[in-house]
């Protein structure tokens, strides 16, 4: 079994009486190893939000199983367990925040789970180096930019130890440097801690940069594969609606007008690199 | 085209008069013609919301002037109210804002507000309701039954229902998948194709900006850095990445291709017009070789 797995689930959101309930997840069975990095794409209603809030028991499948380190998430006892392994950071970094001092907020979690003081002072330390944000520890979260309130968010998970972090459009509400400083941030956390990241996004951009893309269309999975495989579908991406990367998109297109190009270039180094080819030095 | 818009020396300091004092906007001079699409970019805290804020009204700036076809929006400032018809603001994430019983109710507020007769209220609402692609079914329903991105659309639907002569938008894509941005924009494009007034939109996806805009204005610590046509300016790949800012990958892969010799033109926006550039020199190469 994976670090996340998921058997066959399927789930539908409670409906008023009389309405049948859509269900958002058909059957989906997937498994996510340890100190994987996956970008999770798909179009709003894809079922893909809804599958990472199973990661940690925010919600329990209606039918199927999911487990998370070998624990079943509709095992009400081991809740809390889980969310300690696996932490969930949202869009809107506002909503996450709580105290008013950045090394506060940071410690909230730990002090939740009755962590010593002493430790929890040496986690908060920690977390915060981890996502260089050790210099604004006292600063109010207010403060700073949203970028900054991510990376903040993600120190609270950080400061719980966990195995895993589900990152659910993180960069949304971002500037172009407030995305780069968090995908740097998760990427470093993924290398070098060998924490196993689950990223949630719209932008293709960032889903190359994942190790495994997984894409979700109507509550399944409809491809599974390495950034290079899975954008190598652009027909098949477009048609439900969604997107791939500017440089995969040019080489695909003047591949189809008859130029020798590659199917899968994923960013815009190895688009310059493949076109200065084709147009010869 | 005549100026609609236009601010002189346009300054807002946050705290004035205390020792916090922060000037968002500083000493900005801009001139909007009639029918511009105009992009807006920056990052967080360059001055962008205070600078729209002050366009229409919402913020009375601390020095300098905004001016609404020739005439300063504060010069009578009970009038501020009809300013805010005329320069039409959608903010972000406006879904928050939709309160109405209905939809229909929701997107008739502003017309009502101006004191229209009922016909012409139900027009306008209508009619804003077709820009945005929204199904007469739905304007019956509770904004709260609606979709994320239904929701989206009937909370703009309320600002283009009151006509607005300028229609400014926060971040109007923000959240939503490709499909549903792409939509959107295109919606938003013919809106101001055929009402032929003009926009200014606010984001942070160059990709978005360099689609549709005819010129560019990067705010960067309060100032207007450039104002320019938007090919000069993503032309400035390097500046703007210093100002914590990109170009679009398809221009960068252009200007690097540009950089490295290749005969392509400067800041090259969409992906139709690369292929258009790059067709031609594959066509020559192949030439050259049957020589």
């Amino acid at each position: 079994m994976d670090y996340l797995q998921t058997a066959d689930v399927r789930f539908a959101y409670e409906a008023e009486e009389g309405v049948t309930p859509r269900e958002v997840l058909c059957g989906v069975t997937l498994g996510i190893r340890k100190g994987e990095f996956v970008a999770l794409l798909g179009h709003n209603g894809s079922g893909k939000s809804t599958i990472a809030k199973h990661f940690n028991a925010m919600l329990l499948p209606s039918g199927g199983k999911v487990y998370a380190d070998g624990m079943d998430t509709m095992d009400e006892s081991l809740k809390y367990e889980i969310r300690r392994r696996v932490g969930l950071v949202l869009q809107n970094p506002d909503n996450q925040l709580v105290a008013s001092i950045v090394e506060e907020d940071v410690a909230f979690g730990p002090e939740n789970l009755g962590v010593p003081p002493e430790e929890i002072r040496e986690r908060v330390e920690e977390a915060l180096k981890a996502v260089e944000m050790f210099g604004h520890r006292l600063d109010a979260p207010y403060k700073l930019s949203g970028g900054q309130k991510q990376r903040i968010a993600i120190a609270g998970i950080l400061a719980m130890k966990p195995d895993c972090i589900v990152l659910d459009e993180p960069t949304a509400m971002l500037d172009p440097r407030g995305r780069e400083e968090v995908l740097q941030t998760i990427t470093r956390l993924n290398r070098e801690q060998g924490i196993t990241v689950v990223l949630i996004t719209h932008y293709m951009d960032e889903a190359v940069r994942a190790g495994r893309v997984v894409v979700m269309d109507s509550g399944r999975v409809l491809l599974d594969g390495t950034p290079r495989e899975v954008f190598s579908h652009v027909e098949l991406l477009k048609k439900h609606e969604l997107d791939v990367p500017q440089a995969t998109e040019l080489a695909h297109r003047l591949k189809a007008m008859g130029c020798s190009l590659p199917e899968g270039v994923l960013d815009e180094e190895e688009c310059v690199a493949a076109l200065e080819l084709l147009l010869g030095g | 085209m005549p100026t609609i818009l236009e601010t002189k020396e346009l300054t807002y300091e946050y705290g004035k008069g205390t020792s916090m004092t922060k000037t968002a906007v500083d000493h900005v001079n801009l001139a909007i013609e009639s029918g511009e699409f105009i992009g807006i970019i920056g990052h967080t805290g360059s001055g962008k919301s205070t600078l729209i804020q002050q366009l229409n009204g919402l913020l009375r700036p601390t020095s300098g002037q905004v001016l609404l076809e020739g005439e300063d929006i504060w010069k009578e400032p009970k009038k501020i109210r009809r300013v805010r018809f005329r320069v039409g603001m959608v903010f972000q994430y406006p879904e928050h804002q939709l309160f109405e019983e209905t939809v229909l109710k929701d997107i008739s507020f502003g017309p009502r507000n101006m004191g229209l007769s009922e016909e012409e209220i139900l027009r306008k609402a209508k009619e804003a309701a077709e820009f945005v692609g929204m199904k007469p079914e739905l304007l019956e329903k509770s904004p709260f039954e609606l979709s994320g991105g239904e929701k989206r659309r009937a909370a703009i639907a309320g600002v283009i229902a009151m006509d607005p002569d300028v229609l400014i938008l926060d971040e109007p894509t923000a959240g939503l998948d490709p499909h549903g941005r792409d939509v959107l924009l295109s919606q938003i494009q013919s809106y101001h194709r055929y009402r032929k007034n003009t926009v200014l939109l606010v984001s942070h996806s160059m990709e978005d900006i360099a689609r549709v805009a005819d010129r560019v204005l990067v705010m960067n610590g309060g100032k207007a850095a450039m104002f320019d046509t938007t090919a000069a300016v993503f032309a400035r790949g390097e500046e703007l990445e210093r100002m914590g800012l990109r170009v679009p990958q398809i221009t960068k892969i252009m200007n690097r291709l540009r950089a490295d010799g290749y005969p392509v033109a400067d800041g090259v926006l969409t992906l139709e017009e690369a292929i258009r550039q790059l067709a031609p020199l594959r066509q020559e190469r192949r030439l050259l070789r049957a020589q």
